[in-house]
């Protein structure tokens, strides 16, 4: 295992820039996250570090080595695909031998440590089956395997539990993240799965449009978003649209004035955790009282999520906001169309300037 | 079962027994005892099939058929498994044309092609001032042109399914472009590439247009042989000829089928 240097990193396709000064560095054993949306440059990062594609500028350096030139296989980085990409033509231990073969690892020696890495991903025992004669979580612990029995510097992740079903999903990502701790592999992983991320990575890295948007503990990334786009992406929260008419004034278009917290005077937008905001029955005048921002509003729509209820309430003709209750025993659950009112403390909201 | 199924079936059935019906009558045709076709037969005799071994005509037009079938599939494999590679992977300008030309043999008449091949040879035998015209080498170069687009094609299509991430999982394992080609792609594509070389042979074998063009004296393909012997004579000969090269290419094509299957890939 080493450590992960990727410095000013770009990738252009004529005009188009899909990576653009990424720099990064990965600590020996730790697990990093690349999150984002589709085309935000995550997977172009991560097959650069790969090698299989050459970037325009910037270099790569795996345990201090430049290896921004080299070529994939002269790379020791294990790589696990979001289709698993197994040989069809050869069985289990024939897949997870072909790293081994390629170095030149005496026979005796391969036999033993396929059936070490295919115990390790609780295999054992399947060496000689053909990979589609296996589901798809079996298929994914091959490719995993195959991966860690070169024992690579760097494992790579690409979506790689994109392709299996919501229940698989849970227990495969404990599994990934327990084996990587007990092996103390560096780890890249992308995805565009937000969930999957915040259980599994030490840090986090969140881009957009082939740019680094914040890069941080889970708890960075939720309680101090850098700007707009990462607070909308990591985690839910509502955006009221306004305006900053001075240091801790905010005025929704909607015609809301409410108490913030810091803002450069101008356009702006102040974003709100549903799970920040306290919501009680209209008439009860103490209930909110401490609070610095309270508003009357409308109940306009109610989704019973078991644990969680999403309460939709519209506060002015342009301003809806949503607040999220915990479904406790005799707790206040308000019906559609029923009169409300939501309040926060100024703090509670962030501020983020056009 | 639904009308519409039945009509179906029907109309299936009506055309399978289109195609198969002048190998029934040859096959049939082949067993006539009598020398001059008429129906019904005055009865049945293997004479024809004997008759082939005594006329050496025909057995030097099979062994010059085959030869040339091999060679060419053979060069038609080594040019145009790259070709296909080439066509599917790479990103130039002239891949379209390019394409479309390696196709072309299929879309020229023979005639046309043994024409244009034949001013070729002449034109080169005069600028080299060496013996082309008429050579075998210069047959098989021939053959070689038309079975190409069968090799393209059907490499291309299995190279179209092969999914390029086990190509980047064998580099990322450590093995180089030449590795990955042979440990990863090749057997991805074997069917394409057995499916191609059998059309290939086929297709040289049967050859009768453009190789009235490149033949020379004492040496001539099968096809030729046959269509030598029909200009004077109508014995069942002809017909017992086209049984066995009927039977041998029915057998390389189920031989084939054992180890790639045919249906999956043309």
């Amino acid at each position: 295992m080493a450590r992960l240097d990727i410095q000013d990193l770009v990738k252009r396709y004529g005009d188009f820039h899909a990576v653009r000064d990424v720099s990064l560095s990965i600590e020996d054993g730790e697990f990093l996250v690349l999150l984002g949306p589709s085309g935000c440059g995550k997977t172009t990062t991560l097959r650069m570090v790969a090698g299989f594609i050459e970037p325009t500028a910037g270099t790569v350096r795996l345990g201090g080595a430049d290896i921004t030139r080299l070529p994939p296989w002269k790379r020791n980085a294990g790589m696990v695909f979001q289709n698993y990409a197994l040989f069809p033509h050869m069985t289990v231990a024939e897949n997870v031998a072909f790293g081994l073969e390629m170095r030149k690892v005496p026979k005796a020696d391969i036999a033993r440590r396929v059936e070490e890495t295919l115990a390790l991903v609780r295999l054992a025992g399947y060496g000689g089956r053909l990979p589609r004669q296996m589901s798809g979580g079996q298929q994914q612990r091959v490719a995993l395997a195959r991966a860690l029995a070169v024992r690579p510097d760097v494992l790579l992740l690409d979506e790689p539990l994109s392709n299996l079903d919501a229940k698989l999903r849970q227990e495969v990502r404990v599994e990934i993240r327990e084996l990587q701790r007990q092996l103390g592999l560096t780890t890249v992983m992308v995805t565009h799965d937000q969930e999957e991320a915040l259980t599994m990575a030490d840090r986090l890295v969140v881009m957009s449009e082939g740019r680094v948007r914040q890069v941080g503990s889970q708890r960075d990334l939720y309680e101090r978003p850098a700007d707009r786009f990462v607070a909308g992406f990591v985690g839910r929260t509502t955006f009221l649209e306004g305006t900053v008419e001075a240091p801790g004034r905010f005025r929704s278009d909607g015609g809301l004035a409410l108490a913030c917290a810091g803002g450069a005077p101008g356009k702006a937008a102040l974003s709100l955790r549903p799970e920040r905001v306290e919501i009680a029955p209209a008439g009860d005048a103490a209930a909110l009282a401490r609070l610095d921002n309270r508003l009357p509003g409308t109940v306009e729509f109610v989704s019973y999520l078991g644990a969680l209820v999403d309460i939709h309430v519209r506060l002015s003709p342009t301003d809806r906001l949503v607040v999220q209750l915990a479904n406790r025993e005799g707790g206040f659950t308000p019906d559609v169309g029923q009169p409300v009112q939501v309040g926060w403390n100024a703090p509670a909201a962030q501020v983020f300037n056009a | 079962m639904s009308a519409r199924r039945l009509a179906l079936n029907g109309a299936a059935g009506v055309a399978l027994g289109y195609i198969l019906m002048p190998l029934v009558f040859v096959t049939w045709l082949a067993f006539f005892r009598q020398e001059i076709p008429s129906f019904p037969p005055e009865g049945y005799s293997l004479r024809w099939f004997a008759s082939i071994l005594d006329q050496p005509k025909f057995v030097e037009g099979f062994r010059m058929s085959f030869q040339v079938g091999v060679l060419a599939t053979a060069l038609g494999l080594a040019l145009g498994v790259p070709a296909a590679l080439a066509l599917v992977r790479g990103r130039f300008r002239l891949r379209l044309p390019l394409s479309h030309l390696m196709m072309m043999p299929l879309i020229v008449p023979g005639v046309v092609l043994g024409t244009a091949m034949y001013v070729f040879e002449v034109e080169a035998e005069n600028g080299l001032d060496v013996d082309v015209l008429g050579t075998f080498y210069a047959l098989v170069a021939g053959h070689t042109v038309i079975v190409i687009p069968w090799v393209v094609r059907l490499v291309t299509a299995s190279l179209a399914g092969v999914d390029r991430s086990i190509e980047e999982a064998a580099q990322n394992l450590g093995a180089n472009a030449f590795v990955t080609f042979r440990r990863i792609t090749l057997p991805a594509i074997r069917p394409g590439i057995v499916a191609g070389g059998l059309f290939a042979f086929v297709t040289s074998f049967g050859n009768l247009e453009m190789s009235l063009f490149l033949v020379g004296p004492g040496r001539t393909t099968l096809p030729i042989v046959v269509l030598q012997y029909l200009e004077w004579k109508i014995d069942p000969t002809i017909a017992a000829v086209s049984v066995v090269q009927i039977l041998l290419i029915g057998i390389a094509m189920l031989i084939t089928d054992r180890y790639v299957k045919l249906a999956r890939v043309v």
